[in-house]
């Protein structure tokens, strides 16, 4: 599958990214400049992690804006495939692709920590090699991740299946301590309405290897690739 | 509102919507009561920006400003904006 992942100034896990798609999964990947208007063929777009124009106003908000994300735009609503990864998941709500907004977080620091994540949905092609309830171990690294939304808005979320992703510990369960940035309802990572557009704040990206000690996060960007909705080989032909 | 020449200033001010948790002015107010300053009751940590421009005339800077508010100066989903006119 054609691969486009979007570079901003400011951008910092685009060759991330890049490395797993291409030679851990065998992609055809390209990167994608900011100003550019095409998306270039790709049915993947990946909006990576990093700090683009330096969080200027808030993150994500001067690259919501960019030349490209009007060609985004359209191949999210055309039912394309996008993924937003932290500061990429913060454009996604920033250009109103996915709901709710970014707050600093609870406790105003930067956290570079591991966290787990409890899977809530395992029927979206992005988690179809996981199952419900499955608890992963992936790094953040963000300083806005502590998401919100107004109560009806997060009961309509809840309501509609679209929390993919929780804070929890590492028995998978809901606690306060486990909610390291102070989310709403411990929400991680979210999905359009049409399951299409994804966007978390920790990085799968920085999970995908045997050699890093963790792979919990190879599955997402595999599933990311998955043609056709199936399980795909790749977790098994990445060794381990 | 001042205008000479069409010339407009506005300056918006962008704060937290008063239902969300706001951790900078949080943080702030417990500083201030640290030091000393008893009888805070409360702190808002916002933005300000000014914005120089111009326009046909007030309603046009004043509609111009406000689509400015609402598409990029602030995230209506947790900050609220307030325009004032200056005088350059």
């Amino acid at each position: 599958m054609k691969c486009g992942i979007v570079v901003f100034p400011g951008s910092n896990c685009d060759h991330d990214v890049y490395h797993v798609l291409s030679h851990v999964l065998g992609q055809e990947t390209t990167f994608l400049w900011h100003q550019e208007t095409s998306l270039e063929g790709c049915e993947l777009v990946v909006l990576p992690g990093g700090f683009s124009y330096g969080d200027y106003l808030r993150a994500g908000s001067m690259a919501a804006h960019s030349p490209i994300m009007a060609a985004v735009r359209r191949h999210a609503e055309a039912g394309g495939r996008v993924l937003g990864i932290c500061n990429g998941f913060q454009m996604l709500l920033e250009t109103g692709l996915l709901p709710g907004a970014m707050r600093r977080n609870r406790d105003l620091r930067f956290l570079s920590v591991d966290v787990h994540l409890r899977v809530e949905r395992d029927d979206l092609l992005y988690c179809s090699n996981y199952r419900r309830g499955d608890v992963l171990r992936m790094p953040i690294a963000h300083a806005e991740g502590n998401y919100a939304d107004t109560e009806e808005a997060l009961d309509e979320l809840e309501r509609r299946g679209q929390v993919v992703f929780r804070y929890v510990d590492a028995a998978g369960r809901l606690e306060p301590t486990a909610n390291l940035n102070g989310s709403e309802r411990a929400i991680a990572g979210i999905c359009n309405a049409g399951g299409n557009v994804l966007g978390l704040m920790p990085h799968p990206e920085r999970c995908a290897e045997e050699m890093l000690g963790n792979r919990d996060g190879l599955g997402l960007l595999a599933g990311a690739v998955a043609v056709g909705g199936g399980r795909v080989g790749a977790l098994a032909a990445a060794g381990g | 509102m001042t205008s000479q020449d069409n010339r407009f200033v506005a300056r918006v001010l962008v704060y937290p919507r008063a239902e969300v948790l706001d951790p900078q002015g949080r943080a702030i107010e417990d500083a201030l009561g640290r030091i000393g300053f008893d009888g805070v009751r409360r702190i808002r940590a916002g933005k300000s920006f000014e914005v120089a421009l111009e326009a046909e005339d007030e309603r046009q800077a004043t509609e111009a400003v406000d689509r400015m508010c609402r598409q990029l100066l602030a995230n209506p989903i947790v900050e609220d904006y307030t325009v004032e006119w200056v005088s350059e």
